[in-house]
């Protein structure tokens, strides 16, 4: 150990806050990453599909099923009564979500049987072959309907309060009450559900599932075939996309494949078609908002009285979490000095609506904002202005509607930083100058912030396992509780990896999630996916870099600070080693190479009954200027430029954290743009393909479209490398684009009348909120075309 | 002259020619590969057209020319592939295994997160690099109109389509190019203009031998059903598991494929696809250029064609009201018996047209516009591109030399159950003024031939608002007034 050690090379490749692409990435572009309907069948693989109830309320009088057993190919038919455990797969314990319906049918489109079959067309084309009798009940579609009908709420509604509110809209000055329609939105991912069960011994069976939450498939699973935990696993390496639409929707089709499975001792895959896959799973819920907000001169707001009631659907499923988070989003980044928000979770006929990217966030925000733009219009002022007059502040101002103390606030810095940079003031003017002088073309730009709140406000959630084996040639295998949709969780998880132990990226291999190796997981979801698995496999290697030290420093006589992880190397005393040299060495000397990690978010609190605590860990900032043209003949409108400054902490990886941000924001802007979802009035979803429901295309992104991240930003609580979770957040920043559009409108009464645009802002509301405007400037001249 | 005669078909799947019988004549290409054939790279996103996750390139020859172009596997029926090069994201990649050029540019600018649309973008971006080596930003949107990803909002996919542009295609790239010549030849060989006739438990498929072929089997087998680019029928199949045999395949036939372009006019033939018609149709009717690209997205533009278009009826389809503004005839063939007629004429009413048991569609003439006429086409729709209409308006007005109004077309899609005229609007425009007076009365007198549905694409209000609309925007450009946003303004001349 005398002579003078070798240096190392100076940096690993892909360690944290680099770059790097995702690791499938390649696979992907070749067509080699395997989804689940690409794996190999297991011999003898059967497939099934799902029978559809045609009412959205209705007595199932008679189930007639003959025709579907006598098709060809069909093996079997399982309605409720072949689901030998508990017919129910409510995530929220309420048991109001069967596996398959009995008795009544609360939504168009809701199971009823599932044939299983030698091939999935033989499946679909007998499953239309049931006869089914009903007697139609009333129905209510929408939450106005559901209201005047008396419907329940599918849980208890949630109040946040604060200061006095009715005393606060008595003494403002001013005061105005209005109310916004927000639609929902269909996830689209691009791979719909899927899953593949495949029998084991006694009661076992495994599961590929697509879903966001294995834990949660498993304890399903189990419960409906009347087993425990330990006999079902649940796996799944990627899902192509989720965005929510994988949290608790993946059930179903486990559930009714592993009873399959196990009634017929085959492995059996289930995979509706799109269209039965957007009628069948729950949607991003529709709100309606009612305000009623006291404000002054300065457009500050002293009282805000809000509602906000939304479309839930036939079950609870995660509608209580969910308008909970609409409530905790309606202050985004504005301090009311009095306050009420309360949430109806309403019951309707039609599929239970579940998690979307934001989780209620965006509506409760997109509500907040509206109250922000109508009293601008109604002082007739920049709504960049009141936005600013009413941040967050020092003390006295930082205190949220759910008695959190806002103690990391950046937006000032952040909205102040971009509107500087994107030029905001100079083309705002531009723009009113031209629309002066644009009879049918106008235009708009509205800047608008973000703050997102991080955690799950379930904190039991806000927990996080991960194992990690070091073989003895010194590669590593990685796996943890999260599941990769496409956000390149696995990446960020790896590079955190390699950071620890200062080896190169492609030393660690990814591998699937199972129930069987990380227990008792949460769902990926809440952004939460890096923040929480990065910390778990963080403390793994650390765990197993303990036990590496303590080792060295005995075995070669020296301080344990003498043992460092250099690049690719390990430092012992004088002497460099390769790293897998000195795993080699330690497996030799038997040092155990293995270890479970285990994290869990500290300081956070929350108490749902008395609408206090700390839900957050910490926020998430942003902010986006959107500028746009509409045509005033026809409605139609494009997105002209788009500039975002995003706080993600300190980037584990600058590359991905973009791709989340600008990702997000198109599907942000095609929620309040061009995704609809319309029900007929037998409450038949009519928009459940892409034939019909339009999501944003290449040529509807913002023709400029730049993105930064505030690379200023760091967390200022010890989370991983102290970035910032960035799923969820950049889906709110193109609120701008509704209210650009908003201000286009707008111009049509010389921005005196607010446009009151409710989303989705389809080519049609624009063009009839331009006609309520110029109804409203009929008499001024110089407003007509 | 006696027919040689085949009950099989065969192309080259990638490195290898395939010879099939006895399939169904409704079996999907995309089935066929994921599942007969396991090559999984190829995705289902939506089974009808609209996502692209199946894009594949099919290479055809046209008079000795190798063309690539990108379609969806997911409704593109496996006996229309006679002849053809079926080229999936497994044969990609270059010769040597490597990366191609789209590929690695789709990974360094990072193209992917969950990687599903993935395969069906690299596809459609490895059609456009093969065929455009300057592409714009215009001709990268409109390469990708027809493939969704829900996850990268689109921004580092054009990126890297303007990256592998840098990249020249060649034999040392590309497996396509590499193979050429033997393609070539092997695809001469396949093509040898036999009927081709399947017979299977699903019922049976016809490749005519030349249209007179076509002519016969269908007068043979009335209860047949056309295919030409599937791009409606596949999803009879897909969506609806409708019964489709027999079968009749004519996107195949040259004969069916003729365009004539003189001062005269444009004739198509029936089986012209969308593609192919582009440039003749661009060149006469240069307000075309509005609707045309898009309709659909591109693989569905490579597939369907208009004869399609006119023959399923619909009162949505976008290129009737143009035609019909036109005055575009129709030529009907039974048999050996040929009949002209008015395409006007050819809609009667909601799911019924002039069409008899065992006739086809054989061509469309399009006659030339005056040189002083106005003539403008409009598409509305929720989302601007790959959307279906919810309202499809062409205008034809000519005046004379005082400035009156000599002759009015003004045809509509989705304002009846069939693509239609506006007679009471036309009225009010005939020996009128072309003025903004004339088009306020015209305008409101539109109200009289229409009551438009309400349906999910759009409300009855807006439909009648936004087509009375219309009119004052195709007066105001035929006085030289920009009125429409334009997303590429300086490339809107196609
Ligand atoms: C994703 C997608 C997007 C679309 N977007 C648009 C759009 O924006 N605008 C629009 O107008 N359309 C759109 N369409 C529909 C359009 O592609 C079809 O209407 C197309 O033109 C039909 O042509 P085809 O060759 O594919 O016909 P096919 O599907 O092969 O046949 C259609 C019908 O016509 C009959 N037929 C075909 N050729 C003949 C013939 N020569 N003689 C007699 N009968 C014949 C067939 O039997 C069948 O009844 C879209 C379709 C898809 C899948
Ligand atoms: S699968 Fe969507 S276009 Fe073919
Ligand atoms: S990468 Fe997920 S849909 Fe495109």
């Amino acid at each position: 150990m005398d002579a003078p050690a070798p240096r190392s090379k100076a940096e690993i490749s892909g360690g944290a806050h680099t770059k790097r692409e995702h690791d499938s990435a390649h696979k992907h572009v070749t067509g080699s990453a395997d989804y689940i309907d690409d794996m190999p069948e297991p011999a003898g693989t059967l497939h099934g599909y799902l029978g559809l109830s045609d009412r959205a309320h209705a007595k199932i009088t008679s189930l007639d099923l003959d025709a579907v057993r006598s098709a060809d190919g069909v093996i079997a038919v399982l309605t409720a009564e072949d689901v030998p455990g508990a017919n129910d797969i409510s995530p929220s314990g309420r048991n109001d979500e069967p596996v398959l319906a009995t008795g009544k049918v609360l939504f168009h489109g809701q199971p009823l049987f599932a044939v299983i079959a030698e091939s999935r067309d033989q499946a679909r084309r007998a499953a239309k072959r049931a006869i089914i009798s009903y007697e139609d009940l009333p129905h209510a579609i929408d939450v106005r309907a559901a209201m005047d009908a008396g419907y329940r709420m599918v849980t208890e509604p949630m109040k946040l309060a604060r200061g006095d509110v009715d005393a606060g809209l008595a003494a403002a000055p001013l005061r105005l009450k209005g109310d916004m329609r927000i639609g929902g939105q269909d996830h689209f991912y691009l791979e719909g559900h899927i899953a593949m069960a495949i029998p084991g011994e006694d009661d076992e069976v495994t599961v590929w599932s697509s879903t966001q939450h294995p834990s949660e498939v498993q304890h399903m699973v189990a419960n409906a075939l009347g087993t425990v935990s330990n006999a079902v696993t649940v796996q799944v390496r990627r899902m192509g996309g989720g965005f929510g639409g994988k949290e608790t929707q993946s059930n179903q089709f486990a559930a009714i494949a592993a009873i399959a499975a196990k009634k017929l001792n085959r492995a059996v895959k289930l995979r509706p078609d799109r269209d039965d896959d957007m009628i069948i799973t729950g949607k991003r819920h529709d709100f309606v908002v009612d305000y009623d907000v006291g404000y002054d001169e300065t457009g500050r707001i002293h009282a805000l009285d809000a509602c906000f009631a939304a479309r839930c659907g036939f079950s609870s499923d995660l509608s209580g979490p969910v308008t909970d988070r609409a409530l905790f989003h309606a202050d985004n980044c504005y301090f009311y000095e009095n306050v009420r928000l309360v949430s109806k979770p309403m019951m309707t006929n039609t599929v239970s609506n579940t998690a979307f990217r934001g989780f209620g966030g965006p509506q409760g925000m997109l509500g907040g904002e509206r109250v922000i733009e109508e009293i601008a219009y109604a002082l007739g002022r920049d709504p960049l202005e009141i936005r600013k007059v009413n941040f967050y502040g020092g003390p006295g101002r930082d205190v949220t509607p759910y008695h959190q103390t806002v103690e990391d606030n950046i937006i000032e810095r952040i909205v102040d930083d971009l509107e500087t940079s994107s030029e905001y003031q100079t083309r705002r003017a531009e723009i009113i100058a031209f629309n002066q002088t644009s009879p049918v073309v106008r235009r708009g730009i509205a800047l608008t912030p973000v703050k997102f709140g991080i955690s799950f406000t379930a904190t039991w959630f806000n927990q996080a396992g991960a194992l990690v084996h070091v073989y003895q040639d010194g590669s590593i295998h990685l796996n943890h509780g999260g599941t990769e949709m496409g956000q390149g969780l696995n990446t960020k998880v790896a590079q955190v990896l390699a950071e620890e132990f200062q080896v190169d990226l492609d030393t660690i291999r990814i591998t699937a999630t199972t129930t069987g190796k990380v227990p008792n997981t949460s769902a990926t979801a809440a952004s939460s996916g890096t923040d929480l698995n990065g910390m778990a496999a963080a403390n793994a290697a650390q765990q197993i870099k303990t036990r590496l030290i303590a080792f060295a420093a005995e075995k070669f006589h020296i301080p344990e600070d003498q043992v460092v992880f250099e690049p690719n190397h390990v430092r012992v005393g004088n002497e460099l080693m390769p790293f897998g040299d000195f795993i080699k060495l330690a497996y030799l000397e038997r040092v155990q190479l293995s270890a479970a990690g285990f994290y869990k978010t500290p300081d956070i609190h929350w108490d749902r009954a008395s609408g206090k605590g700390r839900p957050f860990y910490y926020y998430a900032y942003g902010a986006a200027v959107s500028e746009v043209s509409i045509d005033t003949l026809t409605g139609e409108y494009q997105v002209d430029r788009v500039d975002v400054l995003h706080d993600a902490g300190r980037s584990l990886n600058p590359a991905l954290d973009i791709g989340q941000i600008e990702g997000g924001f198109v599907q942000g802007m095609g929620w309040l743009t061009t995704e609809e979802l319309w029900w007929d009035d037998k409450g038949r979803l009519r928009t459940h393909a892409p034939s019909t429901y339009k999501i944003p295309l290449a040529s509807d992104r913002p023709k400029i479209f730049n993105v930064k991240l505030a690379e200023w930003a760091e967390n200022r609580e010890l989370t991983i490398r102290r970035s910032k979770a960035v799923g969820e957040p950049p889906f709110m920043l193109p609120i701008s684009v509704l209210e650009a559009l908003g201000m286009a409108v707008a111009s049509i009464a010389d921005y005196q009348v607010s446009p009151r645009l409710d989303a989705p802002a389809t080519p049609e509301r624009v063009l009839m909120a331009v006609e309520r405007l110029k109804a409203l400037a009929a008499d001024d001249e110089t407003s007509r075309i | 002259m006696a027919q040689s005669h085949r009950t099989f078909i065969r192309f080259l799947l990638n490195d290898r020619p395939v010879e099939l019988s006895g399939f169904a004549p409704d079996l999907s290409l995309l089935d066929w590969l994921r599942i007969n054939q396991r090559l999984t790279g190829t995705k289902e996103g939506c089974a009808e057209g609209d996502c692209g996750a199946c894009t594949v390139l099919v290479g055809r020859l046209d008079n000795g020319i190798l063309t690539y172009e990108t379609i969806n596997a997911c409704i593109r029926f496996v006996g229309s592939l006679d002849a053809t090069h079926v080229v999936t994201i497994e044969h990609l990649n270059r010769p040597d295994g490597a990366l191609s050029a789209v590929q690695q540019a789709m990974v360094d600018n990072h193209g992917s997160q969950c990687g599903f649309c993935t395969p069906g973008i690299v596809a459609s971006l490895h059609g456009l690099w093969l065929s455009d080596p300057e592409p714009t930003e215009a001709d990268i949107e409109r390469a990708l109109q027809g493939n969704l990803c829900r996850c990268t909002g689109y921004e580092p996919i054009v990126k890297a389509a303007v990256a592998a542009a840098k990249t020249i295609p060649s034999e040392d790239n590309d497996r396509l190019v590499a193979g050429y010549a033997t393609t070539i030849a092997t695809l001469t060989d396949f093509a040898d203009g036999a009927r081709v006739t399947i017979d299977s438990e699903r019922g049976t498929t016809f490749l005519p031998a030349d249209v007179d072929d076509l002519a016969d089997i269908y007068d043979a087998n009335p209860d047949a059903t056309i295919v030409a680019g599937s791009t409606d029928v596949g999803l009879w199949v897909t969506k609806h598991m409708r019964e489709i045999a027999p079968v009749i395949f004519i996107g195949h036939l040259a004969g069916l494929q003729q365009i004539s372009f003189d001062e005269t006019g444009v004739t198509l033939g029936a089986g012209v696809s969308y593609t192919a018609a582009r440039g003749a149709l661009i060149a006469a009717f240069p307000q075309m250029a509005e609707i045309w690209d898009r309709i659909g997205g591109e693989q569905v533009r490579n597939m369907g064609t208009v004869g399609g278009n006119i023959a399923n009826g619909s009162p949505i389809g976008d290129t009737p009201p143009p035609l019909i503004a036109l005055d575009a005839s129709v030529t009907l063939r039974k048999g050996k018996a040929r009949r002209t007629l008015p395409l006007e004429a050819f809609f009667i009413e909601y799911g019924k047209q002039d069409r008899q048991q065992g006739e086809f569609v054989e061509s469309i003439a399009i006659p030339a516009l005056d040189e002083d006429a106005f003539f403008a086409v409009y598409k509305i729709s929720k989302r601007r591109d790959e959307d279906i209409s919810a309202l499809c308006a062409a205008f034809h007005v000519t005046t004379d030399a005082q400035g009156l109004v000599v002759s009015a077309r003004l045809a509509f899609g989705g304002m009846a159950g069939t693509p239609k005229r506006a007679p009471t609007a036309e009225a009010a425009l005939i020996g009128q003024p072309w003025s903004w007076d004339t088009i306020q009365i015209a305008r409101a007198a539109l109200a009289e031939d229409f009551q438009p549905l309400s349906d999910w694409r759009a409300s009855a209000d807006y439909r009648m608002l936004s087509a009375q609309n219309l009119m004052i925007r195709f007066f105001l450009e035929t006085c030289g007034a920009p009125v429409r946003i334009e997303r590429h303004p300086a490339l809107a001349e196609a």
